[in-house]
């Protein structure tokens, strides 16, 4: 398993995942259930080291985004590649609450995802695989424009158009005068 | 017609580069046959019963005639010279090789075109008027809001991995012949009390084994908001649709379990919070976009032209074929020609390379290079003078494209079947032809007038049965192929679903009741002018199923 940040190879997580039935360790960095989360939000936020959540798929994050900005890593699942809820999940996250600290993906992370899951705001990636920085960086190439805009802040392709019309526009007007 | 410039361009390109390098990491092993499906789907590459399947989107169902060659070079190269037309508007090739196919690609991209999205579980080609720019019935050209919408789709990160598959239709007129209700969203477009012109969003509609007619949403969408709004419908869609049943993972299944009322405070909530972003469409963009859809140089054309009078006049076969092949132009001296591929007795909806390559060079000749498709298997020539007509019809008949059936009873709709498909549980190629050979006497025909029969070769109803006004859906009894027939339904405006009219009957049986239900419309019929469907609306069910199943 390789766990991807910002395209770079992390090589521990800082993070350390505590089960829900076990005692919290004294210090450093915790990654904790969002179910555990709900019961511990005091000894939890009480602990001054940096709070990680593990958000379950299904989790409507309307009842949740008002708290993202008390975690410094929000990790979504992909149970299986092929269950696209948390690309919602992500962009929710990024775009309607303003969320800005990791948001990584875990699960079944697979190469040709990679692409979806950048666009929708993931910075952090569980790769199960040993060349996932090669895997990430070729994911990344795929396209050279988006049709749309999300988080991301790359220009969709119809706004690219409008700018050039409106140079063009405005260079002939400029030439005119 | 919308041109791709540079970037549409590059990312077809990039898109077939891309499949190209999934394709060789499947053929290695590097990826699994699970893993490589929903890629290649996203390819438009289906496993059928005999070899894979390639669908290539014909967005809206326009084509240039230069694509349409290319349509035909690429049946000759990779499949056996032949194409087949669907209801989506799409063409597929049925013998395509795996290892091929990123070559078929690259071809389809040096015409402008893509398998992009026409599978999957994603956003699918977006489909429309078959007449659309041209119906003199129009209110706006709806292909400019398709291409709108089809560049929004197109690799869209968050809505590639959906429940299940997502259709959009829209109609720019109110004479719906883009079935809008029966899609999962469906745009109509109108014009609100301040004379301004909007969508009515529909949603939830849909075919398949739970049909339901969609319901509406909003009645009245401003333009700049469409992607907005159909980005929050997609979003409620993606988090709340089910995923624990493949059945019910539509999202005609959500609306009807939350209710049409929850579904729009849900959708309304997420519009609100997200109306004023990067997704409102400026009017430049909007312009942009439909200055490439503007209309051909016509002609300023006035009174009869004598030479298509004096065809009507002496040639008999030309008269019957300009009545029911052709539609009224919104150009003065201009007619919408539709080409039947539903000659009796051939698979509805099929083409020969050499068929595409002649209505090319007619589109070319008589049409400004344009074709539609439309999503009942036929093709279009949309813009054809009134005094080309006749020279249009003789070159038509030499390809054996000028079958004079358009909406009636032989012009049929039907899914590959079990001839081609892995899902089907019955054939509907061979019980389409049979009935279309009851039905080839012209004169008998015409009198019948508008029919539309749909046939589907098993529940998942790509054959669109349930909205025939007779459809046609095969069973499988005890390993014997058998017909369920319904009754009653409609696409358009006033869309329904039919009714079953009674048990399964075998394929000889089938084919027998289909004429019995026929006969039975004649007999009962006020006049002829009383279609079939508006007499089965006024006295019921009780006299057709009477007549099949007590006679027999």
């Amino acid at each position: 398993m390789s766990l991807l940040k910002h395209g770079r190879l992390v090589g521990e997580d800082a993070f350390q995942p505590v089960a829900d039935d076990a005692a919290l360790p004294a210090s450093g960095a915790v990654l904790v259930t969002y179910a555990r989360w709900q019961v511990e939000r005091e000894q939890l936020t009480g602990r001054n080291a940096p709070l990680g959540i593990l958000l379950p798929n299904n989790l409507d994050v309307l009842d949740f985004g008002a708290e993202a900005e008390r975690f410094d890593l929000i990790v979504l699942q992909f149970p299986k590649f092929s269950d696209g809820r948390a690309y919602s999940q992500a962009r929710l996250l990024r775009e309607r609450f303003g969320y800005r600290g990791e948001l990584r993906a875990t699960g079944h992370v697979l190469q040709d995802q990679l692409w979806h899951m950048q666009r929708s705001g993931f910075d952090a990636f569980e790769i199960p695989r040993a060349d996932a920085v090669e895997a990430f960086a070729k994911a990344s190439r795929t396209f050279s424009h988006v049709y749309q805009p999300t988080g991301d802040g790359r220009v969709s392709v119809l706004k690219q158009r409008l700018a050039a019309h409106n140079n063009k526009n405005g260079r002939s007007q400029e030439a005119a005068e | 017609m919308y041109q791709y410039d540079e970037i549409d361009q590059t990312m077809v390109e990039e898109r077939v580069a891309q499949f190209r390098d999934q394709v060789a990491r499947r053929l290695t092993g590097e990826i699994s046959e699970d893993e490589f499906k929903p890629l290649r789907l996203q390819n438009g590459l289906y496993l059928q019963l005999h070899a894979y399947m390639l669908r290539i989107a014909i967005p809206y169902g326009t084509l240039s005639s230069r694509q349409l060659r290319g349509l035909a070079q690429i049946g000759c190269t990779y499949d056996r010279g032949w194409g087949h037309f669907t209801t989506r508007q799409n063409l597929q090739y049925n013998w395509i090789k795996l290892e091929d196919a990123p070559a078929a690609l690259a071809d389809l991209a040096k015409v402008q075109m893509h398998a992009i999205q026409t599978s999957g579980n994603c956003i699918r080609n977006t489909t429309t008027d078959q007449f659309a720019g041209a119906a003199h019935d129009e209110i706006e050209d709806p292909r400019v809001w398709c291409e709108i919408i089809r560049q929004w789709s197109t690799f869209h990160p968050e809505f590639s991995f959906l429940p299940r598959k997502f259709k959009i239709a829209v109609t720019g007129s109110p004479n719906d012949r883009a079935a809008v209700r029966v899609h999962d969203i469906g745009l109509r477009m109108h014009k609100n009390d301040a004379g301004e012109i909007g969508f009515e969003v529909i949603v939830g509609g849909g075919l398949g084994r739970t049909p339901f007619i969609g319901k509406t949403i909003r009645d009245f969408l401003p333009k700049q908001d469409l992607l907005s709004y159909l980005e929050a419908i997609l979003r409620v869609y993606n988090q709340f649709g089910r995923r624990d049943n493949l059945f019910k993972a539509r999202i005609k299944i959500l609306v009807h379990e939350i209710g049409i009322e929850t579904m729009r405070e849900k959708v309304e909530a997420e519009f609100a919070a997200s109306k004023h972003g990067a997704l409102k469409l400026p009017q430049e963009a909007i312009d942009q976009i439909a200055v490439q859809f503007a209309p051909p140089a016509f002609e300023t054309l006035s009174g009869i032209s004598a030479e298509y009078a004096n065809a009507f006049r002496t040639d008999f076969e030309f008269g019957l074929w300009a009545r029911r092949n052709t539609f009224k132009h919104k150009q003065p001296g201009y007619s919408i020609v539709t080409i039947s591929l539903k000659k009796e007795g051939a698979p509805p909806g099929d083409a020969s390379a050499e068929q595409m390559n002649a209505v090319a060079d007619i589109a070319d000749r008589y049409s400004f290079g344009e074709i539609r498709v439309t999503h009942e298997q036929n093709l279009v020539l949309p813009h054809v003078k009134h005094s080309d007509l006749p020279a249009v019809f003789k070159a038509l008949k030499a390809w054996d494209l000028a079958t004079p059936n358009v909406g009636l009873a032989s012009d049929i709709i039907a899914c590959p079947g079990l001839d081609y498909c892995a899902l089907a549980n019955a054939r509907s190629i061979p019980i389409a032809q049979q009935i279309a050979l009851r039905f080839k006497n012209w004169e008998r025909a015409h009198d019948i007038g508008e029919l539309k029969i749909k046939i589907s070769g098993c529940i998942n109803a790509c054959g669109h049965h349930h909205v025939g006004h007779i459809g046609i859906l095969g069973v499988d009894k005890a390993g014997e192929e058998f017909y369920q027939i319904t009754l009653g339904g409609s696409a358009d405006d006033q869309a329904a679903l039919g009714d079953l009219i009674g048990p399964s009957l075998n394929t000889h049986d089938a084919v027998d009741a289909i004429d019995t239900l026929v006969e039975t419309y004649l007999r009962l019929r006020k006049s002829s002018d009383e279609r079939f469907l508006d007499t089965y609306r006024r006295i019921g069910i009780a006299p057709f199923k009477e007549a099949v199943y007590v006679s027999a």
